[in-house]
């Protein structure tokens, strides 16, 4: 400890503390322009100079550590005589005109220039070139007249979003921030995930949708988490009366650290849309017709029961939601399981991470993500392994890049070089599928090599035997044969892995994907537990979860095979329990259907009645012509959704829900953290929150469910009913939210599982697996692999991005991606419209040729119907949990002649 | 924009030679400026797209590389002409008369500072102090050192070029 004085205060302060530091410790206001606290090292404002007993000259209080018996005076006449002379230069360089500027009321400038008493600007700069408005990018403006060029753009873009954008060019007088090789914005590679808007102290960067809309001291902030990806940022919502005016990431909250990315920041005005169902809809002869909640609710309960009386329970199925509230899948599969006693219920977490809740359950014992996010930046290695994270998790890889800069080693392993590749030390291009070969011969020379974890595996494993003994059948020989990864790359990844602990092992889509899907979960998990990564901080298996919510909807016990809280339906005492709890009996004790049997017994008869709540299936399922074939052969379909949809258009009836932002809930994230979700407005029309529709269906089933709210759910069924989150409640998570399990109330959560070694199934299961290739290969009929994905700009089939202004001029049409050499030996230019066809359809689309695609590989996402990528997947899937191939299937490429 | 697939960057004659540069550097400190001046020298200039191949290679964000050319006057983002005229505008030739000179440099190329002529024959810049300041007002073609000048030499100065290139020529 040291003793400083600041303004006649004595005061205790740290070592290594900043003076700018100790005084907001200690209440002293310090005004600053350029500094963002932990971040920044450009200290070039200097409007935080401090006047020091002893010193020869002003000192900026950021950049100055304070020592033992330093004297500071932080308001001298010379400290404000500084600071009136920097305002002013500032004021009089460019046209700072409050009136007309979006930040009015929360500038540092205009707030400094307040506090030190200036009216107008001291000086005329005449000479000076009058600087311009970038007005070319969709969603922000930068008006360079009102920057002071403090550089906290430049900061946010390089140091925390690491998109590498914005930087300084020129110089003296002439000094301005430039994007890229000073070309306009929207020409440049910026991504538009506002950061810089919302790092930026003036009026020099502003969000287009916002201007206009309010002054700041007309709004007020709410709270709530992002509705997109399963990152689960935390927004601060900027409101005037129910409209959102802005959003911004909220400073210091946990997961984001006030990150967001393009959608999370700008997406959030679909809910404004006026194409919003505000009305049941019931379909008669073909066409749907307004109707009331009763007639609705009276029409789905008598048909489901007509059907279960006629064709027994399991003639009826339910598709749950990922993107919406914990509290509604709840209430959905305690509708299934307690009202029409069936074990039918499921959820698009089929069609993602279905094998990362499978095979870390055999691995490990808990199906959910071992570290957390924010562990990302701090860890020694990061092994990213089937995850495009900059467009599909954006925010989640800010802190991998935050992570690779502090010094950790990056490795991705993808077939296609995205985005992340660009920062990697080793970049392995692996074939498509041979994902476990690959593992495989990692684990391979770590062995023959000696540099596994010995007393991990020892100590914390079972069945090391028998994986040794299978990863000796993979020397990087073979593997090199599979995988297309080079003997020497393999072994050089594998002594990386070694060398660098603790690590971090990501993953999406890429693994889980696959007709050997829950294998090569499996196979990230023996790869984690050979190196000892498990059981402590910055290490884990991290899957990366696709929805907001899917990690929530699968604790929720929406899945054929669980109650909430991975309760299972086989396990007698489960089964007694939830009897008692809602008071029924004879809750169906075997697994149900998973979704593409559900979907496929449509046409079978063997299912009769669908009920699909916030789901487009028709655009996101695999093979779309038999998708519709099957909707087309159903008895009776009711979706719940917020807009109609390519499904909503086979269902019989229509309810319209209330969305997110309308309804107050829980969503969870990948890293098992239970935040809040506000509610800011009505829902439109007759709309209604999905937990209520549910709970009248039950009422007509004669069941009279009391829970009123998303708090009364969660406080009086979720939490009592489950271990895992017995000790989170809507009162403690007011702030950030809280990661399962939390098995009581004075409980923090837990932020890593499998703590030390100890596994929450005991051991460490480490599972011998061979490597089998995708169901199917591309042959002289159709020579190329088809992968898909999605987009940064747009979120699934564009529900909501697609009505969210801006969302769609960033990315207006669906592509194919491929590779430099195939267009060269197919004459296809870049931008030229192509057919892509498969043996289960055909789609006309703009072809993308890139040099991050490898010759063979074709790559589509799901986003435009016309040519969503789905009209060719196929309909092979993982053998365990029955998730679809969606990254390989056999499509033939042609021009258009 | 879709920087996941967003084309491919375009190639000239001279690709391999901006490789082969790069290479040289890659494994030494703050290569980046010594890069920079050699692919100048192959170009004359520093192209777009000769800025995108660097930022690539080397793994630099192009807005540094741009930072960095932008920054430094010796780095130019233009063709210079076969023929750089740099005026000195140091204290003793300004005091001396290099106003005028330049005014009349400008007027007879029809050109302004930092430019270059249609035909790609002259670029004008001006400099500060080249050390001759006995000699002042000065100016160098190419390097070529004229001083004690007066308004009046502009023309000459230029005729001269122009004959130096048509012999070159013949």
């Amino acid at each position: 400890m040291i003793t400083v004085t600041i303004n006649n205060k004595v005061l205790k302060a740290k070592e290594e503390q900043t003076i700018l530091q100790i005084a907001t410790d200690n209440g002293i206001y310090i005004p600053t322009l350029c500094h963002m606290d932990g971040i920044h090292d450009t200290y070039s404002c200097r409007i935080c100079v401090v006047e020091v007993e002893g010193a020869r000259t002003l000192i900026p209080s950021c950049a100055s550590k304070a020592t033992d018996g330093m004297v500071i005076n932080t308001a001298s006449d010379s400290v404000l005589s500084a600071r009136r002379n920097i305002i002013n230069l500032l004021l009089s360089n460019g046209e700072h005109n409050c009136l007309a500027c979006e930040k009015s009321g929360e500038c540092s400038l205009q707030k400094i220039a307040y506090e030190l008493g200036i009216e107008t600007p001291a000086f005329i700069m005449e000479s000076m070139d009058k600087a311009t408005v970038d007005d070319s990018s969709v969603m922000i403006v930068r008006d360079n007249r009102r920057c002071i060029l403090c550089r906290r753009c430049v900061t946010a873009c390089n140091d925390i979003a690491c998109n590498d954008v914005l930087s300084v060019g020129f110089r003296g007088s002439e000094t301005t921030i430039i994007c890229d090789n000073n070309i306009a914005m929207g020409e440049s590679t910026c991504v538009q995930c506002g950061q810089c808007v919302q790092a930026c102290p003036v009026g020099a960067l502003t969000n287009r949708k916002s201007i206009g809309k309010a002054r700041s001291w007309e709004t007020t902030h709410v709270r709530t988490t992002c509705a997109y990806c399963g990152v689960g940022c935390q927004l601060d919502l900027h409101m005037k009366g129910d409209e959102i005016v802005k959003v911004t990431g909220v400073e210091d909250a946990l997961p984001n650290k006030g990150r967001l990315c393009v959608k999370g920041r700008y997406g959030y005005d679909f809910i404004y849309s006026g194409e919003r169902l505000t009305s049941p809809l019931i379909k008669e002869n073909g066409i749907f017709r307004k109707a009331s909640w009763d007639e609705a609710l009276d029409l789905v309960a008598s048909k489901f029961k007509a059907i279960i009386e006629k064709d027994g329970p399991d003639a009826v199925g339910g598709i749950s939601c990922a993107r919406s509230i914990n509290e509604d899948s709840y209430q959905m599969q305690k509708l299934f399981r307690a009202a029409f006693k069936s074990a039918n219920i499921d959820h698009c977490a089929r069609v993602c991470h279905a094998p990362t809740v499978a095979g870390l359950i055999t691995s490990f014992g808990t199906g959910g993500m071992t570290n957390s996010i924010g562990e990302m930046a701090n860890t020694n290695m990061l092994f990213v392994i089937g995850s495009n994270m900059t467009e599909a998790h954006p925010v989640a890889a800010t802190f991998v890049k935050n992570g690779k800069r502090n010094g950790a080693k990056l490795i991705v392993v993808d077939p296609r070089r995205h985005r992340l590749a660009d920062y990697a030390d080793e970049f392995a291009q692996i074939k498509v599928g041979s994902d476990v070969a690959f593992l495989n011969g990692l684990m391979n020379v770590l062995i023959t090599e000696d540099l596994y974890d010995k007393e991990f595996v020892e100590n914390c494993c079972d069945n090391w035997d028998a994986l040794k003994e299978k990863v000796l059948e993979y020397p990087p020989k073979r593997v090199s044969e599979i995988s297309g990864v080079s003997e020497e790359q393999i072994i050089k990844i594998a002594r990386m892995l070694a060398e660098n602990k603790p690590g971090m092992a990501m993953y999406t889509l890429g693994i889980t994907e696959h007709t050997c899907g829950t294998n090569n979960v499996m196979s990230v998990a023996n790869l984690q537990m050979v190196l000892g990564n498990i059981g402590k901080e910055n290490a884990g298996v991290n899957p990366l979860r696709g929805q907001n919510n899917v990690q929530g909807a699968c604790d929720m016990g929406a899945l054929p095979n669980v109650y909430h809280g991975y309760q299972q339906v086989t396990d007698p005492a489960a089964k007694a329990k939830f009897e008692k709890a809602w008071g029924v009996e004879g809750l169906p004790d075997k697994n149900g259907l998973m979704i593409p049997d559900m979907i496929s017994g449509l046409k079978t008869k063997e299912v009769k009645g669908l009920y699909i709540f916030g789901e487009n299936i028709v655009g996101t399922e695999p093979d779309i012509s038999h998708v519709i074939e099957c909707l087309e052969a159903a008895e009776f379909i009711v979706c719940n959704d917020i807009f109609e949809t390519e499904t909503t258009q086979y269902a019989d009836v229509v309810l319209p829900a209330a969305a997110w932002s309308e309804d107050e809930g829980t969503f969870t994230n990948c890293e098992r953290r239970v935040s809040l979700v506000r509610k800011v407005k009505d829902a439109p029309g007759l709309a209604m929150p999905n937990w209520w529709i549910f709970k009248q269906i039950a009422k007509r089933f004669g069941q009279n469910w009391e829970a009123n709210s998303g708090q009364e759910i969660w406080d009086n069924e979720i939490a009592p009913l489950a271990p895992f989150f017995e000790g989170i409640t809507f009162k403690k998570i007011q702030g950030d939210g809280i990661q399962w399990p939390c098995n009581c109330i004075e409980s923090p959560g837990t932020q890593i599982l499998h703590l030390d070694g100890n596994f929450t199934r005991g051991k460490g299961h480490l599972m011998a697996l061979d490597w089998t290739p995708p169901a199917e290969v591309p042959d002289t009929e159709y020579p190329f692999t088809l992968s898909t994905g999605r987009r940064l700009y747009h979120y699934h089939t564009r529900t909501q991005t697609g009505r969210a202004q801006g969302l769609n001029e960033l990315l207006p049409e669906e592509y194919a991606d491929i590779s430099v050499e195939d267009a060269e030996r197919l004459g296809i230019e870049h931008n030229e419209m192509i057919i892509v066809k498969s043996r289960r359809g055909t789609v006309t689309v703009k072809a993308q040729v890139s040099d991050r695609i490898p010759e063979g590989l074709v790559w589509m996402a799901m986003h435009y119907f016309e040519n969503n990528c789905n009209w060719l997947t196929g309909r092979a899937t993982d053998t365990i949990t029955k998730t679809p191939e969606y990254k390989a299937c056999a499509v033939a490429i042609e021009k258009i002649s | 924009m879709n920087r996941n697939a967003s084309g491919c960057m375009k190639k000239d004659g001279k690709d391999h030679l901006v490789e082969e540069i790069i290479a040289r550097h890659k494994n030494s400190n703050g290569a980046l400026i010594p890069v920079l001046h050699e692919v100048q020298d192959l170009y004359g200039y520093l192209p777009a797209e000769a800025q995108a191949k660097v930022a690539k290679e080397m793994n630099v964000p192009i807005s540094e590389v741009f930072g960095v050319i932008s920054f430094y006057s010796h780095f130019a983002l233009k063709p210079k002409g076969k023929f750089k005229i740099s005026i000195c505008m140091g204290t003793a030739c300004y005091v001396k008369g290099a106003g005028p000179i330049l005014d009349k440099l400008k007027e007879n190329l029809a050109i302004g500072i930092g430019e270059t002529t249609a035909d790609g024959q002259f670029t004008l810049e001006e400099c500060r102090c080249l050390g001759a300041c006995g000699l002042a007002p000065v100016l160098t073609v190419n390097g070529k050192v004229y001083g004690r000048l007066t308004k009046d030499d502009v023309t000459g100065i230029i005729d001269d070029c122009k004959r130096d290139e048509e012999e070159i020529v013949q």
